[in-house]
Order: C-alpha cells, then sequence, then structure tokens
C-alpha cells in the first residue's frame, strides 16, 4: 500500500498489470491521448484473448474484431514498452490461464486485469481483482489503484470429494447453497481441507468463479502445492531468488485465530456433479436431481425470476434434467481450459464417439496448454471421437470473436456464465466440469459422467 | 468526469434481481461502437424482440418511464462482466442514477467513476419505492447527492448513506487519475522501498525465451 488516503480508501500499488484485446489497445490510446506514459511497462503484460478467432487456422486478422483489436494492442504495447504475447507464441492464452501458467502470477502479488476473472489468480495466493475501462486507465498511469478494503468472509470447504467430483462441482455447489450475491462486497477465502488438498489447477478453477459468488477477489492461502507448482515457470523467480520468494510466501498465509466478517462451512463430501438449469450461477443442481418448481417459491421475487430463467432455457419444473438433448458442448475458457480439466473430458471420451446431435469443441486455455495436452496426445483422443480441437482463446464464453451457440439451442458448457444472451441471442447454456460436457457430447443429452467414467 | 449534484427525474422501477452487465450490454456489442453509442443495445434482450420491434411489458418502453433518469431495481444489480461499457450503456439512456439493495463490486466501482450515483437501500424500502412509483400519478423524484435524500412523489423522503470519499468525488467531478499523479514521488518511493524487500516482483523478464 503507497498512502492511507481519506474515507477508508487506500492507494494500492499494483505488481502485475494484465492487458487482453478488448479493452487494451484502447486504454492504451486513451493514455497516449491525454499525454500520459505507462508508469510501469515492465509491470504490463498484454494478451489477446477475447476476440481472436478459434480455427485451427486462424491468424490476428480472422474476425474483424480482432483485426482492429489486436492491431492496436499490439502497436500500443511495443510503443509503450510492454510485453505482448502474440498468436502463435507459447505465451499466448486466456490471460487468467497464461497468467499463473507462466509465473507471473505469484502469492502475495496484487495483479488486476480488466476481467472480472481475474479472481481466478487468487488460486495461487495472490490479491486479483478485475477493474473497468477508468481503473485500467488509472493503473497504466499511475501502477496504482484506490481501493476501498472489502470486508472478509472464508468459505471452508472440508472433506474428501466423492469419486468424480470435480472442482468446478464443488464450487457450483457452493454457489448454489450460498447464493451469486453472497460474496458481494467481500474478499473470500476459500480454506478446509478439501481446498488443500486440491492442484494449483484446481484452486484456480474455485478462484475463477468467486465473481459469480459475487466477490471480486477470491484467494487461496499459498503452501508447497503452490510454491511446487510455480518452481520452473518462464517467469517465476530463479534460484536464489526462488528461495527469498518462498520465505516471504510461506508468512503469508491467514492466521489460526483471523476472525472474517462472513464464514460459510461447507460439507464437500456431499457434493455430487453440478449442473446449472437457469440464467444464474445459483441455478444450479446435482446431476440427478429434478429441476425445481417455482411454485414452490414464497419469495415472489424469486419465483418470477425461476419462472423467466424456465422459460429461456425451455425446461419443465419436476422434469429430470439428465436426458435433456443438447446440441453444443464446450471444454475451455479461464474457468476449465488447462491440461488438468483437458484430461478429465478425455478420460471420459476416449474410445467412444460424439453423438450425431452434438457439436463438441475443445479450446485448449492456451498455446502452451494445447501442446501440452498434444504431446500427451489428447487431441488426437478428441479428433477420432468426433469433437473440434482448436487453438487458445476465449471462444464460446466471450460471444464477442464469431464462436457462438445459436438462438435456441442448448449448450453444455465448462464456462462460469449462464446469463441470458452470454454465449449467444438466445443461447441456453448449462454450466458444467469437463467430465459432464465430455459425457454430454458422447450421450447426446445431458448425463451423469459417473456413469461414463 | 461528469459531476453529479442533485437530479430531479423519473424513476423506473425494474424489480429483479441479479441483473447482470451481460443483460445491460450484450458483449456483441462491446466492439465497433462508441460510449455514446452504447444506449441503443442498454437491456437489449429486455427492450427488443428479435426483429427489434419493442416489447411494450419491460418497463424503459412504457411511454411514462421512457425517459427515466433513476433506475429502481434489484438485489445485486450489476453483477457478472466487469465491462464499464454497462455504465456508458446506462448513461446512454439516460441514467444518472440507480436505486437498488445492492450492486455487483466492479459495476460499482465503474459507475462512480463515470458521474453515476449508486445508491443501496434496505430491500423493503426498496420495494416499497418501487410500488410508490407504480401507484403514484407522477414517477417524479428528487435525488440530491448534496443533502443525501431521495424526495419521493408523496412528499416522503428518504435518506441514504453513501462513502465520503465517493461523495466528494462525484460533487467536485473529481479527475483522479490526475489526483494520483499529484502523488507520484510518493508511489516512486514506494517501490524503490518495495524493490528492496520483493525484488523478484520487478524481475519481469523470462529465464527462457518463449517457443513460437
Amino acid at each position: 500500500m503507497v498512502a492511507e488516503l481519506s474515507g477508508g480508501v487506500s492507494l494500492l500499488a499494483i505488481d502485475r498489470h494484465l492487458l487482453h484485446d478488448l479493452e487494451g489497445g484502447a486504454s492504451l490510446r486513451r493514455v497516449a491521448d491525454r499525454g500520459l506514459k505507462v508508469h510501469n511497462p515492465e509491470l504490463t503484460f498484454s494478451v489477446p484473448d477475447h476476440a481472436v478467432a478459434t480455427h485451427p487456422t486462424r491468424r490476428a486478422d480472422s474476425t474483424p474484431n480482432s483485426s482492429r483489436l489486436l492491431r492496436e494492442m499490439k502497436e500500443g504495447s511495443e510503443a509503450s514498452g510492454i510485453t505482448y504475447f502474440d498468436l502463435g507464441s507459447e505465451g499466448q492464452g486466456i490471460v487468467h490461464v497464461i497468467g499463473p501458467e507462466l509465473g507471473l502470477s505469484q502469492p502475495g502479488m496484487t495483479i488486476v486485469c480488466g476481467d472480472s476473472h481475474t479472481c481466478t489468480h487468487g488460486g495461487l495466493g495472490a490479491l486479483a481483482f478485475g477493474i473497468g475501462a477508468t481503473e485500467i486507465m488509472h493503473v497504466l498511469a499511475t501502477q496504482t489503484l484506490r481501493q476501498t478494503k472489502p470486508r472478509t468472509m472464508r468459505v471452508r470447504l472440508d472433506g474428501k470429494l466423492a469419486p468424480g467430483v470435480a472442482a468446478k462441482d464443488v464450487i457450483l455447489a457452493t454457489i448454489g447453497q450460498v447464493g451469486t450475491g453472497a460474496g458481494r462486497g467481500h474478499a473470500v477465502e476459500f480454506a478446509g481441507s478439501t481446498v488443500r488438498a486440491m492442484s494449483v489447477e484446481q484452486r484456480l478453477t474455485v478462484c475463477n468463479l468467486s465473481i459469480e459468488l459475487g466477490a471480486k477477489i477470491g484467494m487461496i492461502a499459498p503452501d508447497d502445492t503452490a510454491v511446487e507448482y510455480l518452481a520452473g515457470r518462464a517467469y517465476a523467480p530463479d534460484g536464489e531468488m526462488f528461495d527469498r520468494a518462498c520465505v516471504h510466501w510461506r508468512a503469508l498465509p491467514t492466521d489460526d485465530n483471523a476472525r472474517f466478517d462472513a464464514e460459510h462451512v461447507i460439507d464437500a463430501t456431499m457434493i455430487a456433479p453440478q449442473i446449472t438449469w437457469g440464467t444464474s450461477p445459483q441455478d444450479v443442481i446435482a446431476v440427478d436431481q429434478r429441476i425445481p418448481d417455482p411454485a414452490r417459491e414464497t419469495d415472489p421475487q424469486r419465483r418470477q425470476a425461476m419462472e423467466a430463467a424456465l422459460a429461456y432455457m425451455g425446461l419443465k419444473p419436476g422434469d429430470a434434467i439428465e436426458g435433456t438433448p443438447v446440441d453444443r458442448v464446450f471444454v475451455g475458457s479461464c474457468t476449465n481450459g488447462r491440461l488438468s480439466d483437458i484430461r478429465d473430458a478425455a478420460r471420459i471420451v476416449a474410445g467412444r464417439k460424439v453423438a450425431p446431435n452434438v457439436r463438441a469443441w475443445v479450446v485448449p486455455g492456451s498455446e502452451a496448454t494445447q501442446r501440452a495436452a498434444e504431446r500427451e496426445g489428447l487431441d488426437k483422443i478428441f479428433l477420432s471421437a468426433g469433437f473440434e480441437w482448436r487453438k487458445a482463446g476465449c471462444s464460446m464464453c466471450a460471444g464477442i470473436n464469431g464462436d457462438t451457440v445459436a438462438p435456441g439451442q442448448r449448450s453444455v458448457s465448462t464456462t462460469n456464465r449462464n446469463f441470458v444472451g452470454r454465449q449467444g441471442p438466445n443461447a441456453r447454456t448449462h454450466l458444467a466440469s469437463p467430465a459432464m460436457a465430455a459425457a454430454a457430447a458422447i450421450a447426446g443429452h445431458i448425463a451423469d459422467a459417473r456413469k461414463l467414467g | 468526469m461528469q459531476k453529479f449534484t442533485a437530479v430531479t427525474g423519473i424513476a423506473a422501477p425494474l424489480m429483479k434481481a441479479n441483473i447482470d452487465t451481460d443483460v445491460i450490454i450484450p458483449a456483441k456489442c462491446l466492439v465497433g461502437h462508441r460510449r455514446d453509442q452504447l444506449g441503443a443495445f442498454c437491456f437489449e434482450a429486455y427492450r427488443y424482440r428479435p426483429d427489434r420491434s419493442e416489447i411494450p411489458d419491460f418497463v424503459l418502453n412504457q411511454s411514462r418511464y421512457r425517459d427515466a433518469q433513476v433506475l429502481v431495481t434489484g438485489e445485486n444489480f450489476g453483477c457478472g462482466s466487469s465491462r464499464e461499457s454497462a455504465v456508458w450503456a446506462l448513461a446512454g439512456i439516460g441514467m444518472r442514477c440507480v436505486i437498488a439493495p445492492g450492486f455487483g463490486d466492479i459495476f460499482f466501482n465503474n459507475a462512480f467513476q463515470n458521474g453515476m450515483l449508486l445508491i443501496r437501500l434496505p430491500k423493503e424500502q426498496v420495494e416499497q419505492l418501487a410500488a410508490e412509483l407504480e401507484s403514484a400519478a407522477t414517477s417524479t423524484v428528487t435525488v440530491d447527492l448534496q443533502k443525501q435524500i431521495i424526495a419521493l412523489p408523496s412528499g416522503v423522503q428518504i435518506s441514504f448513506e453513501v462513502d465520503a470519499e465517493r461523495r466528494q468525488a462525484l460533487l467536485e467531478g473529481r479527475d483522479e487519475i490526475g489526483m494520483t499523479l499529484t502523488r507520484d514521488a510518493e508511489i516512486r518511493a514506494f517501490q524503490q522501498r518495495d524493490r528492496d524487500v520483493r525484488p523478484w516482483v520487478y524481475q519481469t523478464l523470462p529465464r527462457t525465451k518463449l517457443a513460437t
């Protein structure tokens, strides 16, 4: 923290500022137009992800949007001395996948990006949050932000997960239990034995959906798992400097006697594979449950919202959700586009075929993830099953790069938002884990991945 | 930034919880439009059928509320994506103030950066306010940030709390970048000290060149 300003506002120093193609180029231009310079270009990194095409032969100019945005961001980055991870390089990918993967994101850092899923980086113990366009300019020009200290919330997840239950199921079930607004105004720490047993990639998935819990910050205390993950990564410290950093990182975890403004305790042993049925991430049930009935809801506003969601989704209360026919399956995004996610999906797909009524895609979260998966032969598993194996980007999560779900079509998607119109006008999105998405592709309808495992 | 002192205008009730920023402005509209053009797409899925004809039931399509400058809405308004375009789109249809039980955190910051006042009131109070707007002869209210009061058509006044720092910034139409830059010596001194404590944060060259 640089300074305590009046009214509980702090001037917070920013350690990493990540730019993506939607706001990156325009923000750099706005700063230059004001006659200002980028304060710390060496702490700023830019990468195209939102607007890029993902078909295997894509180029920077493959879509009208990407053509202009990528040129503007590349030129702006180069003019300011900012590292730009271009298409085709191992650094390119979804900003929240490459940050951890390259070792740019580290415990204790303040990390910001003009994207609400910046909370993802909290999986490594960073204080990371999404910002808007004006705040992006503020960071570019000053390397600081004016922020009010959030309240604190702890979500304790305890117990061993049942077989076939993924990190995505854990966080969706949590949102279903506590509600999509519960974390508002809070920084959330995910703790407990379930979280401690998770890999970093699983933790990134959990923290990714903090914003769907209402919290712009989610984090998990750094431990041996986090330290081991960072060792040897391209932008992580090296040698003696790594050891020095480790001493600092290990001192970061919350004190045992810390008190939180709010606390939720969740028995993770009871969590089953989840699937959303509505248009908010909190509209979620276990795959073997029935679609809820708004008539049983006592709050009139909530009842209306449920009715509207079911009408939009084309679902009937009381029906089993399992067996609902699907048109599209998407494995990817900053939520579930990492190597372990792709492996989870591949385990279900191996030796099987995509149902004839489904168009199924895998979009690796980064170029490096794609290459690592190809070294394991995962691409061949998907391709021979009838999946498309595409290039890294936000793809069907962003609705802005040409990868969309057609009106009225139903998708099972490993993304983070089932909002109205998110995957395209009138697209019907069911959020689920990579294994559940893969199972839907094979079965042709919403299916319980445990039965195919 | 545009100042906010007091606004007298129509208030429209849109009592739905969790209205997300994708609903306020769809992603497909984020590219290729200037900020001042985004109003045309605000609440697109609520306002228009696929053929662009208006959905008459939607509150902002009703003649009584068409020129609203104040939106009265449900819990967790502006949740979801960090897109500041959501604020620009609301400003584009003339909104200056939104009243709700709560707001998405990032949207909250973004609004105040653009001269838009967000007021948090208890849920029951917001619901009463919405009901009064629908039943009163007129739905004109005055939102006075100076006095921190909302004056209703009935003459009833509701007082509201707002963070002192944000209030002052709106009243003055502050330029925060300019203000922070006056502290640049402090920022640089902090970074200098921090380089000694956490040198690895500032060493940002890759140990090996990334493969292309």
